[in-house]
């Protein structure tokens, strides 16, 4: 018998500490099962994960105006835009010694587009200059400072500089505080003038639309996912095809469907003005506002509420509420306190899957949102594809993905995490 | 027998017919009558009618035909749950998002009970089944057997006057079985509750019940005490479901005062006691428990038939011997001896003669 009462690590039968002899047997199984799901790694790493982290430090790097103007940026080190006064004449030459340099490698108009997204206007006066400044010779055509105001009297203005200097930094809280309807003022951050505010109403509608049709698709499915568990098991097959059938047409069918559906000229107001419930006059308005999104998009996440629901309540054997009954419960009785709060994980799965789907959704909300009814993903795919501000669509995307993760936090903290089932 | 009919009836069925698919009859004709008090156990193979008797009784089927009564009301379209009976389900049914005390005072909640006398009651229940330190466990955190007390103190704690058992010991293991069967019966009896259990063991119908139906077709082919059912019973499935059984076929010969000669296929002569066959000619199964059955001539009655029979296999089983022999052609007839100092152990190749009482003998129908 080996004596294993003395103090110290578990010793193998040849002597090797026990851990070190488990981790030894155990190191090719896991090398093997490593090998395994290293192409899906990869795929990830390469496809989903690294694109994220870009799009994320995208929403804070601003290494262009330092490549950019370099000598500006350090000549107007020294200005301290409370003055009042506008920079000295070493910033203007400096400038159009950036200037004239940009403009031969026609960069100038791309710190311009960048400039011009925290001071709009900006733009217009670093390409008419651009064009000019490559003609001067900087040794002889000063002074600067005249010359510059004198092709366009933006560079008189004491904002443009203020602009350059607040932004002239490697990282930037630009995009961020312009997601946020904020900007960089003269004392740190400020809110934007109220006709320039868009980000934070477009943030609040997608969040309450998003939570509107989740709703929704909890009232409309949570019968179906009960009728679908309670079905013998053929005809349940049967209306589960029906239930998975819209995921066999594209979406952009379903959603055109909706548009035919829906339009005042279409399918339901003709059927509502025949039947008289509605004057031809007043055709009701039911797509391209907010009821049409929610509408189009409810019909589209329904099935991935029903099916985490379904899925959960067919675990529930039907003696539960046998006994509840009994017990002496009413039906009602046994359904809200015996049925009911078993069904809760399912609830809570769809409801998460739903309500991430409908966060980020898209498409639908471009299509049948009209203007009242778009998410903030119709914004975020405008500024990384229409107006070129990627900054500030990775800055929204990163504020998007924050609220959906606090959403789940809080979930978590609440319903818990563990009460969730898929199947 | 005591005729049930004469009592003061608690459950009576009757003519109560049920039917699924409008074609066939799960339940055929069915005519009970319990008194008050009564522990009586439905028995039978699986789809023999007796869960959906149960079912029911309870409320949650409706008879297709005739009429339950409860107490002398019809019960047939009073909802389950203004009915009153406690139940306890095969897979116990305990809510599993509350905890125990919480399911034990979810039916004093639907009655509106006062907390404190929930509480109370609560209380008494977990006590009586022995779990009073349980209440702030849920019943994931039970084994098998706690589960189990807990159904029936939850069936039990709103005090109903009848109780329906759905095979409630068919998922805990013999020795625990055992023990809670005797647990059931002595609680019943000491509540002096009315008990409708169904169970497909027969061990756990005749140790428990004061009457077993048993259950065949869709009919209760004989309902009687255990002691009655298995020593007399009164066609040959009741004979072959109840215990162990040994069965020779053959033709009636002569009937004659109570005593049946019968002619086995193999033309040897036995006499039996006639139970339901009424003439000669007819075609009968003989039954006879092994237990009954004597090898020892001295132990024999003088002028009674005997038979010879060859040993084919010794069974040592600690308490009894079990012995399998060839009588009559039939390679499977059982006999069982008790390990006494003075019993002979029969080898294999044995050639013996045995016989029986003519009254443990039954001729009954083919």
């Amino acid at each position: 018998m080996t004596d294993i009462s003395h103090s110290g690590p578990v010793l193998a039968a040849d002597g090797t500490p026990l851990k070190r002899s488990l981790a030894r047997a155990l190191r090719m199984q896991k090398l093997r099962a490593l090998m395994l799901i290293a192409p899906l790694l990869l795929f990830i790493l390469v496809t989903f994960i690294l694109p994220v982290a870009d799009m994320l430090f995208r929403s804070v790097e601003n290494r262009i105006v330092q490549d950019t103007l370099p000598q500006t940026v350090e000549a107007l080190a020294d200005w301290d835009p409370a003055s009042g006064q506008l920079p000295n004449e070493a910033v203007f030459a400096a400038m159009a010694a950036d200037l004239q340099v940009a403009a031969e490698q026609k960069t100038h108009t791309k710190v311009a587009k960048r400039l011009n997204y925290e001071n709009p206007g900006l733009s217009s006066v670093f390409r008419k200059s651009g064009r000019k400044v490559k003609k001067w010779d900087l040794a002889t055509d000063g002074p600067f400072r005249e010359k510059l105001i004198g092709i366009d009297d933006g560079w008189g203005d004491i904002e443009l500089w203020r602009t350059i200097k607040t932004y002239s930094g490697t990282f930037t809280s630009g995009y961020f505080l312009n997601a946020v309807d904020m900007q960089l003022g003269a004392e740190g951050p400020e809110i934007r003038p109220e006709n320039e505010r868009i980000y934070n109403t477009m943030l609040v509608r997608t969040m309450r639309m998003s939570l509107i049709i989740t709703f929704s698709c909890i009232v409309l499915g949570y019968p179906v996912a009960w009728i679908l568990a309670n079905l013998p098991a053929r005809k349940a097959n049967l209306l589960l095809i029906l239930v998975l059938l819209p995921f066999w047409t594209s979406l952009l069918v379903r959603t055109s469907a909706w548009k035919i559906l829906l339009q005042q000229q279409g399918v339901i107001n003709d059927t509502l003005v025949w039947i008289g419930l509605v004057d031809d006059a007043n055709r009701l308005v039911l797509i391209n506002n907010e009821l049409g999104t929610i509408i189009a998009m409810t019909h589209i996440l329904l099935p991935f509420m029903i099916l985490p629901m379904y899925s959960v309540m067919q675990t529930i054997n039907p003696s539960y509420l046998r006994a509840a009954k009994s017990l002496g419960a009413t039906d009602w009785t046994a359904f809200w306190r015996v049925y009911f709060p078993q069904t809760v994980p399912g609830i809570g799965a769809g409801s998460i899957l739903v309500f991430i789907l409908a966060v980020g959704y898209y498409i639908t909300p471009a299509l049948v949102g009209g203007t009242k009814g778009t998410f903030i993903s119709n914004l975020i795919a405008y500024h990384i594809s229409t107006s070129g501000n990627w900054g500030l669509g990775a800055a929204l995307g990163a504020i998007l993905l924050a609220v959906v993760l606090l959403l789940y936090w809080v979930y978590d903290k609440v319903v818990g995490i563990d009460n969730v089932k898929l199947g | 027998m005591a005729d049930a009919s004469n009592v003061d009836a608690f459950v009576e069925f009757e003519r109560v017919q049920k039917s699924y698919d409008g074609e066939n009859l799960v339940v055929k004709d069915l005519n009970l009558t319990m008194p008050k008090g009564e522990f009586l156990t439905m028995l039978g193979p699986s789809g023999s009618g007796k869960t959906t008797c149960l079912m029911m009784l309870a409320g949650f089927e409706t008879a297709t035909h005739g009429d339950i009564r409860l107490d002398g009301t019809s019960i047939n379209n009073i909802p389950p749950h203004k009915r009153g009976i406690g139940m306890v389900f095969q897979n116990y049914a305990l809510f599993p998002h509350m905890t125990i005390a919480e399911n034990l005072s979810f039916p004093l909640e639907v009655r509106k009970m006062g907390k404190s006398e929930r509480e109370e009651k609560v209380k008494r229940a977990l006590d009586m089944v022995e779990m009073g330190a349980f209440g702030g466990r849920r019943p994931a955190q039970l084994s098998g057997g706690q589960q189990q007390r807990i159904a029936l103190a939850r069936a039990l704690v709103f005090e109903p006057e009848l109780v329906l058992m759905d095979e409630p010991l068919g998922a805990l293991d013999k020795q625990l079985r055992e023990k809670m069967q005797f647990e059931i019966t002595h609680l019943a009896h000491r509540l002096g509750i009315t008990v409708v259990y169904v169970t497909h063991d027969q061990t756990e119908a005749l140790t428990m019940s004061d009457r077993v139906a048993v259950f065949d077709d869709g009919r209760i082919q004989q309902i009687a005490p255990p002691d009655q059912l298995y020593e007399s019973p009164e066609n040959s499935f009741v004979a072959q479901f109840i215990g162990e059984n040994n069965t020779l076929e053959g033709t009636v010969k002569e009937i004659n005062n109570g005593i049946a000669l019968v002619q086995l296929d193999d033309g040897e002569l036995i006499d039996c006691k006639p139970v339901n066959v009424s003439q000669p000619g007819e075609r009968t199964r003989v039954s006879i428990r092994p237990e009954r059955v004597e090898y020892n001539k001295d132990r024999l009655q003088a002028g009674v038939h005997t038979l010879k029979a060859e040993v084919l296999e010794f069974i040592y089983m600690g308490d009894i011997f079990r012995t399998r022999l060839r009588v009559a052609g039939n390679d499977e007839f059982i006999i069982k001896t008790r390990n006494a100092p003075d019993q002979v152990r029969l080898q294999p190749g044995q050639q013996i003669e045995i016989g029986w009482l003519p009254e443990d003998c039954r001729a009954l129908d083919a």
